[in-house]
């Protein structure tokens, strides 16, 4: 298919979903004729009609409920949520209904529903448009929650948790929506729920995902300069966690880094440094290091938000330390 | 169960369906009262079981009991058509029953057994039948009231000439959720039925110390929602407005609110001690405007003997008996359980219409 950017290829997620299956709906706050806030869903409207690509009043709590409602009978409806900061306004419709009805009503019925956000720094919003709240989804059993970093994953991705039985939260990178890539749309690099591992080495594993794993990688080829050469995980997906893939390359390596934008504290970079702790103790030989998110709010000044969050630079710092 | 009224219409696409007779004003024959009495008593003792089952420790957790409240839900119900789905809150053993479903399971379920709905995984508050249209069952207040719009929104989407009945209570319409339900569902015509079920307290605020304004009934005003106050207690009064609140709604001129004026005679859960409240007042109800008694009146005033009335009885104990027999003999849940139903398999396709 060729070159492309992230949210074009959001965009031809969406489009390619909604022309193979006439359930799919999407609602949310200016989807429609605005055309997303981050422009997502630009023209959509043109291309399905108002029935399909519905403009809400802005209503989180109730756009969450009614994607619940419509999922229960039969619709596949991709509830749109502003800024993931807003979740909380969500939070019982979220953690409540959609995550439990499976369980409660004995497995006779499942949510599928997604709900598209995003997330993370980079464009100044400050401390309520700029949060990473993955760890409040990856917290509550009954949701999947898949977080793509790449113009490949965030076709793939999105078309994937379009099949999926049960709800699926999707947290994009509003720093990413404008970078570009090649995108194969038949191909996805793995299955949905597996990690991806698009670079190999011997010294040190690098676990992460998102807008961090471009920092990664960046760090990366810093260290491979300096004789350090990282495996970088991509685990594309939070819930399921891969943590096979994980295991292998930290058994193999010995040394693991986890890197999140997400608070450190109680966040996703805990939990999986406790996962890695746990499951390969005996093949490490340096603590898990945590490279997360600042236990503060974000900044609107540039340089306060830069250093809010992990860094290119601070990741390959840590790795020489880790190293040496 | 309530005799469903004829066959579902045929729609043509893309055109909200005609006015279709409701029947206002007519008496139901008296087959159809016989079987409105046959489902308000069987949920009165229904109702009156679980809460022995209770005392006796044999149900745990919560238990809110519709005593008081069964022409609400009958009275609805013989006002519906095949495909209309229903939600509704927490005070669901009721709404359950009225939808068909059937007493072993609702029973097993509160006793937390195999055998119940949710396999022993719900409990009371949470059921679901996808053969009787019943959605939940849903524990947090108010939480159901956007799922319902969600229901009506499937409905209008998939051309169904069908309504969502949204249960709520006099508690629930202070959340939030709720009036941005109202307003999504009357700024795209969804066709819900917006049910408050007015018993007159929360947990144990009267609803005057709750909710300022008129009726509850004009809640749905600012949003031009249409809406009536209703005794609910009588189910011929039930049925009439349900009638046409749901004609409206199937017309395709939006949703409808409808005050249902009633009361439960237990507390809100067994828990309660009920001291909001006089033993007189509770006494009055129950003398003045039991529903089933009122329809017992009628029903003999229509000249139906007393030895048809003692049958229905007897064949409504006879399914109460079966019900706590079963929900006392059903196994608890497997060990296993505890890790089933919480996520499906990950799917490799990428896009599905299957079933939830």
């Amino acid at each position: 298919m060729g070159k492309t950017t992230y949210r074009d290829a959001l965009r031809q997620a969406l489009s390619d979903s909604m022309t193979t299956d006439p359930n799919v709906v999407l609602i949310g706050e200016e989807v429609g004729r605005y055309g997303g806030a981050y422009g997502v869903t630009k023209s959509l409207i043109d291309e399905f009609g108002p029935e399909r690509v519905i403009d809400t009043p802005i209503s989180e709590p109730s756009i969450v409920g009614a994607a619940v409602g419509a999922a229960m009978s039969g619709l596949r409806p991709v509830a749109e949520l502003m800024y993931v900061d807003f979740i909380g306004m969500t939070m019982d419709q979220l953690a409540n209904q959609a995550a439990k009805i499976r369980y409660m009503f004995g497995g006779q019925i499942g949510v599928p529903m997604i709900l598209r956000t995003q997330g993370g720094t980079g464009r100044s919003a400050g401390a309520q448009h700029s949060q990473s709240l993955e760890a409040y989804v990856m917290h509550t059993p009954g949701l999947r929650l898949a977080m793509p970093a790449t113009v490949s994953d965030a076709y793939h991705l999105l078309r994937q948790s379009l099949a999926q039985p049960d709800p699926v939260v999707f947290i994009e990178h509003k720093a990413l929506y404008a970078t570009s890539g090649e995108l194969d749309d038949q191909t996805p690099v793995a299955p949905w729920g597996k990690a991806h591992v698009p670079r190999q080495g011997d010294d040190l594993v690098i676990v992460t995902y998102s807008r961090q794993l471009h920092y990664a990688i960046l760090a990366a080829d810093k260290l491979a300069k300096d004789g350090i050469e990282a495996t970088i995980i991509d685990l594309r997906t939070l819930n399921p966690l891969d943590i096979d893939t994980i295991r292998t390359h930290v058994e193999r390596c010995g040394h693991a880094m986890v890197v999140s934008e997400g608070v450190m504290t109680a966040g996703v970079a805990a939990e999986l440094a406790a996962r890695i702790s746990e499951e390969c103790f005996d093949f490490l030989e340096n603590p898990v290091i945590r490279i997360a998110g600042e236990d503060i709010p974000i900044s609107v000044s540039p340089l306060l938000e830069t250093n809010s969050v992990p860094t290119p630079e601070l990741i390959a710092d840590a790795a020489r330390m880790m190293r040496s | 169960m309530v005799q469903k009224a004829t066959t579902p219409r045929k729609k043509k696409p893309g055109r909200p369906p005609k006015a279709i007779a409701t029947g206002r004003n007519d008496m139901p024959a008296t087959e159809d009262l016989t079987a409105m009495y046959h489902d308000m008593l069987l949920i009165r003792r229904f109702e009156e079981k679980a809460g022995q089952l209770y005392g006796m420790g044999q149900i745990g957790g919560f238990c809110h009991l519709y005593i008081g409240q069964e022409a609400v839900v009958v009275g609805l119900q013989s006002a519906s058509k095949p495909g209309d789905t229903v939600v509704t809150s927490y005070r669901d053993h009721g709404h359950m029953l009225a939808c068909g479903m059937d007493a072993d399971g609702v029973m097993a379920e509160l006793t937390g057994r195999e055998g119940g709905y949710s396999r022993g995984k719900g409990g009371s508050m949470h059921m679901f039948s996808r053969e009787k249209k019943f959605f939940g069952g849903h524990g947090i207040v108010g939480a159901q009231v956007p799922i319902g719009c969600g229901l009506a929104f499937s409905h209008k989407y998939k051309d169904e000439a069908n309504v969502c009945m949204t249960y709520l209570g006099d508690g629930a319409v202070n959340q939030g959720q709720v009036y941005e339900s109202f307003n999504m569902a009357a700024l795209w015509d969804l066709p819900c039925l917006f049910v408050i079920e007015n018993n007159q307290y929360g947990m144990g605020t009267a609803v005057t110390r709750a909710a300022a304004g008129p009726a509850l009934a004009e809640r749905g005003s600012a949003y031009g929602i249409p809406g009536k106050q209703v005794d609910g207690m009588d189910v011929l009064a039930v049925r009439e407005a349900g009638l046409e609140a749901l004609a409206h709604c199937r017309e395709g001129k939006g949703p409808y609110i409808l005050e249902m004026k009633t009361y439960r005679y237990r507390g809100h859960s067994m828990s309660d001690p009920a001291k909001y409240r006089t033993r007189e007042e509770v006494d009055a109800m129950r003398k003045q405007h039991d529903p089933i008694d009122q329809l017992r009146e009628l029903l003999i005033k229509q000249n139906v003997k007393e030895e048809a009335l003692k049958a229905i009885d007897g064949e409504v104990k006879a399914v109460v008996t079966k019900a706590t027999e079963f929900a006392q003999n059903s196994p608890e849940p497997d060990p296993s359980e505890l890790f089933t139903d919480i996520l499906l398999p990950v799917s490799a396709g990428t896009a599905a219409s299957t079933e939830a």
